[in-house]
Protein backbone atom coordinates (compact mmCIF):
# COMPACT_ATOMS: atom_id res chain seq x y z
CA UNK A 1 0.00 0.00 0.00
CA UNK A 2 1.37 3.48 -0.89
CA UNK A 3 2.37 5.73 1.99
CA UNK A 4 0.51 8.61 0.41
CA UNK A 5 -2.20 9.29 -2.13
CA UNK A 6 -2.40 12.66 -3.82
CA UNK A 7 -5.52 13.68 -5.69
CA UNK A 8 -5.86 16.84 -7.63
CA UNK A 9 -8.76 19.18 -8.39
CA UNK A 10 -9.10 22.59 -9.88
CA UNK A 11 -10.87 25.65 -8.44
CA UNK A 12 -10.54 28.32 -11.06
CA UNK A 13 -6.84 28.87 -11.59
CA UNK A 14 -5.93 27.31 -8.24
CA UNK A 15 -4.89 23.66 -8.14
CA UNK A 16 -5.83 21.90 -4.92
CA UNK A 17 -3.85 18.82 -3.93
CA UNK A 18 -5.65 16.63 -1.41
CA UNK A 19 -3.05 14.55 0.44
CA UNK A 20 -3.94 11.38 2.32
CA UNK A 21 -1.45 9.34 4.31
CA UNK A 22 2.10 9.96 5.46
CA UNK A 23 4.58 12.49 4.17
CA UNK A 24 7.80 10.96 5.49
CA UNK A 25 11.30 9.98 4.42
CA UNK A 26 11.02 7.82 1.34
CA UNK A 27 7.89 7.27 -0.70
CA UNK A 28 5.69 10.00 0.78
CA UNK A 29 8.18 12.82 0.31
CA UNK A 30 9.14 11.63 -3.16
CA UNK A 31 5.51 11.47 -4.25
CA UNK A 32 4.84 15.04 -3.13
CA UNK A 33 7.99 16.26 -4.88
CA UNK A 34 6.92 14.56 -8.10
CA UNK A 35 3.42 16.00 -7.99
CA UNK A 36 4.65 19.56 -7.45
CA UNK A 37 7.27 19.32 -10.18
CA UNK A 38 4.67 17.92 -12.63
CA UNK A 39 2.22 20.71 -11.89
CA UNK A 40 4.88 23.36 -12.34
CA UNK A 41 5.79 21.73 -15.64
CA UNK A 42 2.14 22.11 -16.67
CA UNK A 43 2.27 25.81 -15.84
CA UNK A 44 0.13 25.49 -12.72
CA UNK A 45 1.62 27.87 -10.20
CA UNK A 46 -1.21 28.57 -7.77
CA UNK A 47 -1.17 25.56 -5.47
CA UNK A 48 -3.14 24.79 -2.33
CA UNK A 49 -2.01 21.74 -0.35
CA UNK A 50 -4.84 20.25 1.68
CA UNK A 51 -3.09 18.42 4.54
CA UNK A 52 -6.27 17.43 6.35
CA UNK A 53 -5.70 13.78 5.48
CA UNK A 54 -2.02 13.71 6.46
CA UNK A 55 -1.85 11.60 9.57
CA UNK A 56 1.90 11.78 9.90
CA UNK A 57 4.78 13.96 8.76
CA UNK A 58 8.46 13.90 9.71
CA UNK A 59 11.38 16.26 9.12
CA UNK A 60 11.77 14.95 5.57
CA UNK A 61 8.13 15.70 4.89
CA UNK A 62 8.47 19.18 6.36
CA UNK A 63 11.57 19.63 4.19
CA UNK A 64 9.57 18.61 1.14
CA UNK A 65 6.91 21.22 1.97
CA UNK A 66 9.69 23.82 2.14
CA UNK A 67 11.26 22.63 -1.13
CA UNK A 68 7.87 22.78 -2.80
CA UNK A 69 7.30 26.29 -1.48
CA UNK A 70 10.61 27.56 -2.84
CA UNK A 71 10.18 25.74 -6.17
CA UNK A 72 6.75 27.31 -6.70
CA UNK A 73 7.98 30.76 -5.64
CA UNK A 74 10.86 30.46 -8.08
CA UNK A 75 8.30 30.07 -10.89
CA UNK A 76 6.52 33.21 -9.71
CA UNK A 77 3.74 31.19 -8.14
CA UNK A 78 2.20 30.71 -4.71
CA UNK A 79 1.86 27.63 -2.52
CA UNK A 80 -0.38 27.70 0.55
CA UNK A 81 -1.48 25.15 3.15
CA UNK A 82 -4.97 24.12 4.21
CA UNK A 83 -6.44 22.06 7.09
CA UNK A 84 -3.35 21.45 9.18
CA UNK A 85 -3.83 18.94 11.97
CA UNK A 86 -2.78 20.13 15.41
CA UNK A 87 0.30 17.92 15.20
CA UNK A 88 1.46 19.47 11.93
CA UNK A 89 0.73 22.96 13.24
CA UNK A 90 2.89 22.18 16.27
CA UNK A 91 5.75 21.00 14.05
CA UNK A 92 5.54 24.11 11.88
CA UNK A 93 5.57 26.22 15.06
CA UNK A 94 8.65 24.41 16.40
CA UNK A 95 10.46 24.93 13.10
CA UNK A 96 9.30 28.60 12.90
CA UNK A 97 7.79 27.75 9.50
CA UNK A 98 4.44 29.24 10.48
CA UNK A 99 6.17 32.54 9.68
CA UNK A 100 6.82 31.27 6.15
CA UNK A 101 3.65 29.50 5.05
CA UNK A 102 0.19 30.98 4.62
CA UNK A 103 -2.07 28.54 6.47
CA UNK A 104 -5.85 28.30 6.26
CA UNK A 105 -8.57 26.41 8.10
CA UNK A 106 -11.24 26.59 5.40
CA UNK A 107 -11.02 26.15 1.69
CA UNK A 108 -13.13 29.13 0.63
CA UNK A 109 -10.95 31.59 2.52
CA UNK A 110 -7.82 29.92 1.19
CA UNK A 111 -9.02 30.13 -2.40
CA UNK A 112 -10.05 33.78 -2.01
CA UNK A 113 -6.55 34.62 -0.79
CA UNK A 114 -5.07 33.71 -4.18
CA UNK A 115 -6.94 36.54 -5.90
CA UNK B 1 10.13 -2.87 36.86
CA UNK B 2 12.58 -1.95 34.11
CA UNK B 3 12.52 -3.78 30.81
CA UNK B 4 15.30 -3.76 28.26
CA UNK B 5 15.72 -4.77 24.65
CA UNK B 6 18.43 -4.53 22.02
CA UNK B 7 18.25 -5.17 18.31
CA UNK B 8 19.89 -4.21 15.03
CA UNK B 9 18.33 -2.99 11.84
CA UNK B 10 19.65 -2.73 8.29
CA UNK B 11 20.40 0.68 6.88
CA UNK B 12 17.25 0.92 4.77
CA UNK B 13 14.43 3.47 4.89
CA UNK B 14 12.00 0.70 5.82
CA UNK B 15 13.88 0.28 9.11
CA UNK B 16 12.46 3.59 10.37
CA UNK B 17 8.93 2.14 10.52
CA UNK B 18 10.25 -1.07 12.06
CA UNK B 19 12.09 0.84 14.77
CA UNK B 20 9.04 2.97 15.54
CA UNK B 21 6.81 -0.08 15.75
CA UNK B 22 9.21 -1.91 18.06
CA UNK B 23 9.68 1.15 20.27
CA UNK B 24 5.89 1.50 20.45
CA UNK B 25 5.46 -2.16 21.48
CA UNK B 26 8.33 -1.85 23.96
CA UNK B 27 6.89 1.26 25.59
CA UNK B 28 3.51 -0.46 26.01
CA UNK B 29 5.23 -3.46 27.57
CA UNK B 30 7.05 -1.11 29.95
CA UNK B 31 3.72 0.31 31.07
CA UNK B 32 3.76 3.66 29.26
CA UNK B 33 0.50 5.08 27.91
CA UNK B 34 -0.67 5.99 24.43
CA UNK B 35 -0.14 9.75 24.83
CA UNK B 36 3.43 9.18 25.99
CA UNK B 37 4.11 6.80 23.12
CA UNK B 38 2.67 9.27 20.64
CA UNK B 39 4.94 11.98 22.03
CA UNK B 40 8.14 9.97 21.52
CA UNK B 41 7.30 8.52 18.12
CA UNK B 42 8.76 11.33 16.01
CA UNK B 43 12.02 11.46 17.99
CA UNK B 44 12.38 7.69 17.59
CA UNK B 45 11.87 7.95 13.82
CA UNK B 46 14.15 10.96 13.38
CA UNK B 47 17.01 9.36 15.34
CA UNK B 48 16.87 6.15 13.31
CA UNK B 49 16.44 8.01 10.01
CA UNK B 50 19.52 10.11 10.86
CA UNK B 51 21.55 7.00 11.64
CA UNK B 52 20.55 5.38 8.36
CA UNK B 53 20.76 8.41 6.09
CA UNK B 54 23.50 10.60 7.57
CA UNK B 55 25.44 8.08 9.65
CA UNK B 56 25.53 4.90 7.63
CA UNK B 57 24.61 6.65 4.35
CA UNK B 58 22.28 3.76 3.41
CA UNK B 59 25.29 1.43 3.34
CA UNK B 60 23.69 -1.95 3.98
CA UNK B 61 27.01 -3.35 5.15
CA UNK B 62 26.51 -1.15 8.23
CA UNK B 63 23.78 -1.78 10.76
CA UNK B 64 21.96 0.51 13.16
CA UNK B 65 22.07 -0.73 16.74
CA UNK B 66 19.13 0.17 18.94
CA UNK B 67 18.85 -0.16 22.69
CA UNK B 68 15.63 0.33 24.63
CA UNK B 69 15.23 0.57 28.38
CA UNK B 70 12.16 1.64 30.26
CA UNK B 71 9.63 1.46 32.98
CA UNK B 72 6.28 3.07 33.59
CA UNK B 73 8.23 6.20 34.56
CA UNK B 74 10.64 6.69 31.67
CA UNK B 75 11.78 5.59 28.23
CA UNK B 76 15.44 5.47 27.22
CA UNK B 77 16.62 4.79 23.68
CA UNK B 78 20.10 4.58 22.21
CA UNK B 79 20.75 4.60 18.48
CA UNK B 80 24.20 3.80 17.18
CA UNK B 81 25.47 4.03 13.63
CA UNK B 82 28.84 3.16 12.10
CA UNK B 83 29.36 6.28 10.06
CA UNK B 84 32.20 8.76 10.12
CA UNK B 85 30.71 10.78 12.96
CA UNK B 86 29.75 14.42 13.14
CA UNK B 87 29.94 17.45 15.41
CA UNK B 88 26.41 18.12 16.63
CA UNK B 89 27.40 21.67 17.61
CA UNK B 90 28.18 22.40 13.97
CA UNK B 91 24.70 21.55 12.74
CA UNK B 92 23.09 24.83 11.65
CA UNK B 93 20.08 25.98 13.64
CA UNK B 94 17.13 25.36 11.29
CA UNK B 95 15.07 28.07 13.05
CA UNK B 96 17.64 30.73 12.22
CA UNK B 97 16.01 32.96 9.56
CA UNK B 98 18.85 32.28 7.11
CA UNK B 99 18.15 28.53 7.33
CA UNK B 100 14.35 28.52 7.32
CA UNK B 101 14.06 27.67 3.63
CA UNK B 102 16.60 24.85 3.70
CA UNK B 103 15.14 21.51 2.71
CA UNK B 104 16.81 19.53 5.49
CA UNK B 105 18.31 19.81 8.94
CA UNK B 106 15.29 19.60 11.25
CA UNK B 107 15.62 16.06 12.59
CA UNK B 108 17.72 16.92 15.63
CA UNK B 109 15.45 19.88 16.39
CA UNK B 110 12.52 17.46 16.66
CA UNK B 111 14.52 15.03 18.79
CA UNK B 112 15.36 17.84 21.23
CA UNK B 113 11.78 19.11 21.18
CA UNK B 114 10.13 15.80 22.07
CA UNK B 115 12.67 14.22 24.42
CA UNK B 116 13.77 15.42 27.86
CA UNK B 117 17.42 14.56 27.24
CA UNK B 118 19.41 14.02 24.05
CA UNK B 119 23.12 13.21 24.35
CA UNK B 120 25.61 12.45 21.63
CA UNK B 121 28.87 10.56 21.89
CA UNK B 122 31.41 8.67 19.84
CA UNK B 123 31.51 5.06 20.99
CA UNK B 124 34.53 2.77 20.80
CA UNK B 125 34.68 1.45 17.28
CA UNK B 126 33.59 4.74 15.73
CA UNK B 127 30.31 6.04 14.47
CA UNK B 128 27.85 8.01 16.54
CA UNK B 129 25.56 7.10 19.39
CA UNK B 130 22.66 9.18 20.54
CA UNK B 131 20.95 8.53 23.86
CA UNK B 132 17.46 9.95 24.39
CA UNK B 133 15.38 9.98 27.56
CA UNK B 134 11.73 10.86 28.04
CA UNK B 135 10.19 10.87 31.50
CA UNK B 136 6.57 10.43 32.41
CA UNK B 137 5.08 13.71 33.63
CA UNK B 138 3.21 13.38 36.93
Amino acid sequence: MADITISERQAGDVTILDLQGKVTIGEGSVALRGAIRRLLGEGKTKLLLNLGGVGYIDSSGIGELVSSFTAVNKEGGTLKLLNLTQKIQDLLAITKLLTVFDVYEDEATALASFS
Amino acid sequence: MTVEEEFTLPSRIESVDVAASRADDFAKKAGLGDDFISSIDLAVRESVANAIKHGNKFDESKVVEIGLSGSDKEFVMTVRDYGSGFAVDEIPDPTNPENLLKASGRGILFMNAFMDEVEWNTPDGGGTMVRMVKRQQN
